[in-house]
């Protein structure tokens, strides 16, 4: 253990990480957001999802640094059902990056699969998987996102949509991103594939998947990876829009993006504050994640060194 | 060639760094040497021994984070290596020219290559736009491409490896320079067409008076070509001399080495003379000579100075086994799997 | 001599062909590569075969086309009498590939990058179940390090820790796993540097001594072909216009094209022989000349050279395929080499 974080300590990435003044401020930003998020049970002064615990006298309070309304038990105010305003974000910004997360998954093994299938068997099969690729990327990923939301809207009764939403959402964002990932690991496939430690492999007389996913796959990683961390940030932002557009996750689930439709109907009657923080969280969260990505792409990237 | 000439070329302690964050790498290390008018020097050793980076900076183009920590570099007398850019790349057209392994890379895919070889021209002479194509027509005729009237419209992936490589040497022909600096100029090439190339540098340079420092890993292509010939390991010039004596009476060990770990037609089966280990990485030469681990012949004082070229039979060689005091005490060479 | 690998016809196609659809909307034809086109050889147990050419002539096609990673258009390769293309079952497939391994041109990319170096070697012996168990596992994979002179301690560490060298030792050993009697080697050297070539051909030459292996060796260095043959083949633009012995090849070539190579092997002996350069350049196999594929760059090409494909006749051991040889009309040349000094 001590050999590996000295190994890591020594490496190139961990050099370049330290020099970049940005992505370090990028990564304390992302990691105090993800550990404040999943700890919110914990952290969190209220559980604004219990019905239980609201009363309506708390209502739209604003935050203590404005006015004299202020309440120190919502140091950031309350919505109009009288829920706490910080606990509803650090809730929220844990489903976000649940959701975030959850769809990266399904879109990386979805596309790594079908683009190693693809590059390595190449023909018929390349060609079937490429040319659904090609009309995906025709229709932007929030239309094909809001279609499979539709669809599953159109099977399902409204309370049965609103139990599964949160896998529906990442199911649509799951697919709507897989394109990208098929498309990079069957590029690299096709330079790996034509090295000669595959051939020697073959000579051996290993079966194909088991070249493809012992030889093959690990060194196609690196690319992969760099399009996770900054997929991570659109999906986070997809599912905000989608929740948004009220097609997302309900709002006895909310997500920061409900938080903010929830929010911007109050906005015009003067509570701003109720979707301005969440908005706040967002846009820092998605900015941190997307800096740490173009870090780790130029980093990967030993042209650029 | 006449050595009491003034030098074309003349290099002087040359030393290029690469700063990491490892520290400092020395890459060529107080090399010196000198070309005189239509001489072609070699400079050969393998990979990683600095040759192409020693051509580099003459070129004036070394790839940063390289850069010339010490030692000058002059041509026909003039200092060229504190040159600002602007002004190296009137000397690079007019005074010097390159050649490198990949044509390619010489080459612009979007022009013909008379359009490439009337604008080279036009930049070094006051020419105007027919006379210039004249003598770019000119040019291709002489480095023997076939039908250049026709050719000469075309552009760079219409030629084979070979046709590119002679319209490359066009190019560097254009502005008559006094150098050419060709780094491995044959090697992407066939031995049939590595022939025919070595065959046309010859005879341009011959005819142009055209000095040559010809970069290469072969030592036939030295052979066949040279006059003089510089043997480079690990940044450093370990023998300099005539191409002859240096081939057929090598004075280090390194040298001696390289020459007997060629396959020569004349005998089969047997076992090739072979230096064991391998070149040291920049990030660990050893002290004192830096081919002592490898080296057969080595003593105590080989491990701890390290030593510069000296007079070593008709060549000098940085070789301790050419001084009045020897190697000292005879050490064993290194184990041989390292 | 009894032989070992036999390859009867072999020829190998590639479709280089525009897509179907920008083929029929601009009306050109399909191109076809014929990279090798009807090569016989038979390979004697023990021996090092050379096929030696210019780029393009197809031998690493041959070489890949013997290791069975792609098949051939047409013709047979039998080892020790079984015929490679014969359908049997998963077992005997396992037990022949076992027999025959490859090393590779380039040691950069031979080795996964991302496997330690004793996954790399101990992967053969896996493939096919060569070890009893974890401690025979690790005993052979230290004893194939140790026969390519590195150390048990190497396995532990990653390609990138060694040199070009190193690394090619490494890919020895992982041919050796097997434990084969046939290695085919396409270029194992042209990616070093001479002083470490000759390390890797002297242990080559060792091994092959040690284990009574029978080499394929692949390379367009006529010295190295030289030195390391029992038999050289030469090629041209799919066909071996040539094979012979290694002496005699060398000191009374027949083919015009095997004078035309031998004429470009660099003088290092500094006789000051005057090389006779030859003109032109190989064309391109999608289009190859008519008759006999030489006939554009022979000195002594004649109506029938340009119309008839000349066929391989035994002569002095081996065989030619040229119709000058054939009628007597190119003479017959002596070449003589001196030792090095």
């Amino acid at each position: 253990m001590a050999q590996w974080i000295a190994r890591a300590a020594d490496s190139d990435i961990w050099w370049s990480f330290k020099s970049s003044a940005t992505t370090v401020i990028a990564a304390a930003v992302t990691l105090l957001i993800i550990v404040v998020a999943f700890l919110s049970p914990v952290l969190a002064p209220h559980t604004p999802f219990d019905p239980s615990s609201l009363s309506l006298s708390d209502g739209l309070k604003p935050p203590v640094f404005v006015g004299d309304d202020g309440d120190w038990s919502f140091p950031l105010g309350t919505d109009d059902q009288g829920r706490d305003v910080l606990s509803s974000i650090m809730y929220g910004t844990r489903l976000s990056l649940e959701v975030g997360f959850a769809s990266v998954v399904v879109a990386m093994l979805l596309g790594i699969t079908l683009g190693l299938f693809s590059g390595y068997f190449g023909g018929a099969v390349d060609s079937v998987i490429m040319r659904i690729a090609d009309v995906q990327l025709t229709f932007p990923a929030i239309l094909v996102a809001l279609l499979i939301d539709g669809i599953v809207r159109g099977i399902l009764t409204s309370q049965r949509h609103d139990e599964i939403a949160v896998f529906v959402i990442v199911g649509a964002i799951g697919l709507s991103f897989w394109v990208q990932y098929a498309r990079t690991v069957r590029g690299s496939v096709l330079v790996e594939k034509n090295k000669e430690y595959v051939q020697a492999a073959r000579v051996i007389g290993l079966s194909p998947v088991l070249i493809m996913f012992r030889h093959v796959l690990p060194n196609v990683t690196g690319p992969v990876l760099v399009i996770a961390t900054i997929n991570l940030g659109l999906a986070i932002i997809t599912e905000a829009t989608l929740s948004f557009l009220g097609v997302g996750l309900p709002s006895t689930q909310p997500s920061l993006g409900t938080l903010i439709r929830l929010g911007n109907e109050l906005l015009q009657s003067g509570e701003w504050w109720i979707t301005l923080f969440p908005s706040i969280t967002l846009a820092a969260l998605v900015l941190a994640v997307n800096l740490l990505g173009d870090w780790l792409r130029d980093a990967l990237n030993p042209k650029l060194r | 060639m006449a050595t009491n000439n003034p030098p074309l070329l003349e290099v002087r302690n040359l030393r290029v760094e690469f700063p990491t964050r490892r520290g400092t790498l020395i890459a060529v290390d107080n090399v010196s040497f000198e070309i005189s008018p239509g001489e072609v020097l070699g400079v050969v050793g393998e990979s990683g021994a600095g040759k192409s980076l020693t051509g580099n900076a003459i070129i004036g183009l070394l790839e940063p984070p390289g850069r010339i920590a010490a030692g000058e570099i002059r041509l026909e007398g003039r200092r060229i290596d504190t040159l600002p850019y602007e002004e190296m790349r009137k000397v690079r057209g007019a005074r010097i020219g390159a050649i490198f392994q990949d044509p390619l890379t010489s080459l612009n895919p979007l022009y013909s290559v008379g359009r490439q070889l009337v604008e080279t021209i036009q930049t070094h002479k006051q020419l105007s736009a027919t006379a210039a194509r004249a003598r770019a027509l000119e040019l291709l005729k002489e480095v023997g491409i076939p039908g250049a009237e026709h050719r000469i419209d075309h552009y760079p992936h219409q030629f084979s490896g070979g046709m590119r490589q002679r319209v490359v040497i066009a190019l560097a022909l254009c502005a008559d320079p006094r150098l050419i600096v060709a780094d491995e100029p044959t090697t992407a090439l066939d031995v049939s067409i590595q022939a025919q190339i070595i065959a046309l540098l010859k005879r341009l340079c011959r005819e142009h008076k055209t000095a040559v420092m010809l970069v290469t890993h072969d030592m036939g292509v030295i052979a066949e070509t040279a006059d003089r010939v510089a043997v480079m390991y690990a940044g450093r010039i370990a023998e300099i001399g005539p191409v002859r004596d240096v081939i057929k009476h090598a004075q280090h060990p390194y040298t001696k080495g390289l020459m007997g770990s060629i396959p020569h037609l004349g005998e089969r089966g047997e076992r090739l003379t072979q230096i064991d280990g391998s070149m040291p990485r920049l990030t660990e030469i050893p002290r004192g000579c830096a081919f002592n681990p490898r080296c057969t012949f080595r003593g105590e004082r080989c491990l701890v100075d390290r030593p510069e070229l000296m007079a070593a039979g008709a060549s000098r060689a940085a070789c301790w086994l050419h001084d009045a005091r020897g190697v000292g005490a005879p050490v064993a060479k290194e184990p041989a799997n390292a | 001599m009894p032989e070992f690998v036999r390859i009867d016809g072999l020829k190998r196609y590639f479709d280089v062909s525009p897509p179907w659809l920008v083929r029929k909307l601009e009306n050109r034809p399909r191109q076809i590569v014929q990279a090798v086109d009807g090569v016989d050889i038979t390979i004697a147990k023990g021996e090092t075969f050379s096929l030696v050419g210019e780029s393009g002539c197809g031998k690493s096609t041959v070489a890949r086309l013997v290791v069975g990673l792609y098949p051939p258009t047409a013709g047979t390769i039998a080892f020790d009498g079984h015929d490679m293309a014969q359908r049997r079952k998963g077992s005997e497939t396992s037990a022949l590939r076992r027999r025959l391994q490859m090393i590779f041109q380039d040691p950069y990319a031979s080795l996964n990058p991302r496997w330690r170096v004793f996954d790399i070697i101990a992967e053969p012996i896996r493939a096919f179940g060569l070890a009893r168990d974890k401690a025979d596992l690790r005993k052979q994979v230290e004893d194939l390090l140790r026969q390519v002179r590195l150390t048990p301690a190497d396995g532990a560490k990653f390609p990138h820790e060694f040199s070009g060298g190193q690394r090619q030792r490494i890919s020895i050993a992982r041919a050796l796993a097997s434990r084969p009697e046939f290695l085919v080697c396409d270029e194992p050297t042209s990616a070093l540097d001479v002083s470490v070539q000759a390390q890797i051909l002297n242990l080559m030459m060792d091994l092959q001594r040690r284990l009574q292996l029978t080499y394929l060796f692949i390379s367009h260095n006529l010295a190295v072909v030289y030195h390391i043959s029992t038999r050289v083949g030469v090629m041209y633009l799919g066909r071996v216009v040539e094979q012979a012995p290694t002496e005699t090849l060398f000191r009374r070539p027949k083919h015009p094209y095997t004078r035309m190579l031998l004429d470009t092997i660099p003088d290092l002996e500094m006789t000051g022989r005057q090389r006779m350069p030859v003109g032109g350049e190989v064309p391109s196999p999608i289009n190859p000349p008519s008759g006999c594929t030489f006939h554009p760059r022979c000195p002594f090409a004649n109506e029938r050279c340009k119309i008839e494909r000349p066929k391989a006749l035994p002569i002095e051991g081996g065989s030619v395929a040229c119709h000058g040889i054939e009628e007597g009309r190119i003479p017959v040349e002596e070449r003589r080499y001196e030792k090095a000094s």
